[in-house]
């Protein structure tokens, strides 16, 4: 079961400040346990709604560390307007998580 | 072909040497704006999360949360309680850290043997402990806060006072103290400045960020590990989870730390 999801939204004048933390084990697939590699485990989309709408459609990688952080920033929002945040990895697992801007 | 290889190669030469001479200065800025960016990108309040869910979840032979435990400033009060810790507890006669004192309420309150409380108290970034996720749950709740841990107490006092002797105490293969490294100013290990945690200064900035998060090992650190860990370093033996030399250590770093702000959980290398 993935482990739990933060967002946080601040409005900050003419843009909201979206900030994410995500657990997951971000494996890359060339690391090595006890001699065997372990398999490949990590996101490969993270979609951003605003109100519904998607504002950031991203496709990551192996790259990405464990536990990422993401941060976006989207042009206008007011206070109170819905952020959801979801992911999906390369086993078809997934999460998400919702907020409002504060 | 020749000229223009020569040529270069000495760009290339120019360029090194205008690269090579980082002044100290520059190097501790740079490090400083290292750690910022780390922190603000810190994974931390996930294992906070986590530890808020461990701390409610009904568990142990008794069936119970952690929410009646005692840090304290009463069964339950988790605000503040850290910045106030290690401290004397009437009911078990001892002065205790935070992960001693949860070692008594997994016990007293959910039924645990002792055994079983600290089977795995440091985890590993696959699988964290159980007491890393409570650590930052509970430090989280003292964010901002002034630290203010007491040595009224006789039994605090000599918790202190403990501390402070094996803080200085030179022993093991290397003849190595904790003051070997933690005593005198400007020392580090590779990119690590080493704070003199005998001191107010170098203890506040240090004692106020811990427990946490490690983004080399992508895992929270708790106090005792870092204790621990610095007993392996000095080649010393292991020491006994929660014992009264480890917690005589911490009682000795959070009063020298007193009056800082706790600001933890931190951010780490």
């Amino acid at each position: 079961m993935p482990g739990p999801m933060k967002i946080r939204a601040t409005l900050k004048g003419d843009y909201t400040d979206i900030r994410v933390l995500m657990s997951h084990p971000m494996e890359t697939g060339q690391r090595k346990a006890q001699g065997k590699l372990v398999p490949a485990h990590f996101i490969e989309n993270v979609t951003v709604k605003v109100n519904g709408k998607t504002v950031v459609e991203a496709q990551t990688s192996q790259a990405v560390s464990r536990n990422p952080v993401f941060a976006f920033r989207v042009k206008g929002g007011s206070k109170g307007d819905k952020v959801e945040i979801g992911w999906v990895d390369n086993k078809g697992e997934s999460n998400k998580t919702e907020a409002a801007v504060a | 072909m020749l000229a223009l290889r020569t040529s270069a190669v000495l760009a290339a030469v120019a360029l090194a040497i205008a690269a090579a001479p980082v002044r100290a200065q520059d190097e501790k800025k740079e490090i400083q704006k290292y750690q910022r960016m780390t922190a603000e990108s810190s994974p931390v309040e996930l294992w906070e999360l986590e530890g808020a869910d461990l701390w409610k979840a009904k568990r142990g032979p008794n069936k119970v949360s952690l929410e009646r435990c005692d840090l304290g400033m009463g069964p339950g009060v988790l605000k503040g309680a850290y910045a106030r810790m290690p401290r004397y507890f009437n009911d078990t006669g001892r002065v205790q850290d935070l992960e001693s004192r949860l070692v008594t309420c997994m016990t007293t309150l959910q039924g645990f043997t002792e055994k079983e409380a600290t089977k795995r108290v440091f985890g590993n970034a696959d699988k964290p402990s159980d007491m890393e996720y409570l650590s930052a749950y509970v430090a989280g709740k003292s964010r901002g806060i002034r630290m203010q841990v007491s040595t009224k107490n006789p039994k605090e006092k000599a918790s202190y006072e403990m501390g402070k002797a094996m803080f200085h105490y030179r022993a093991g293969p290397w003849d190595f103290s904790c003051a070997s490294c933690h005593g005198t100013p400007n020392k580090r290990i590779r990119m690590q400045q080493l704070p003199v945690l005998s001191s107010a200064q170098g203890a506040r900035g240090t004692y106020t960020t811990w427990p946490g998060y490690r983004v080399s090992v992508s895992q929270l650190k708790t106090m005792e590990w870092r204790i621990n860990d610095c007993f392996r370093q000095q080649r010393f033996p292991e020491p006994t989870y929660g014992s009264d030399a480890v917690v005589a250590l911490t009682m000795y770093m959070a009063v020298n730390a007193n009056g800082a702000v706790y600001r933890g959980p931190g951010t780490k290398r």
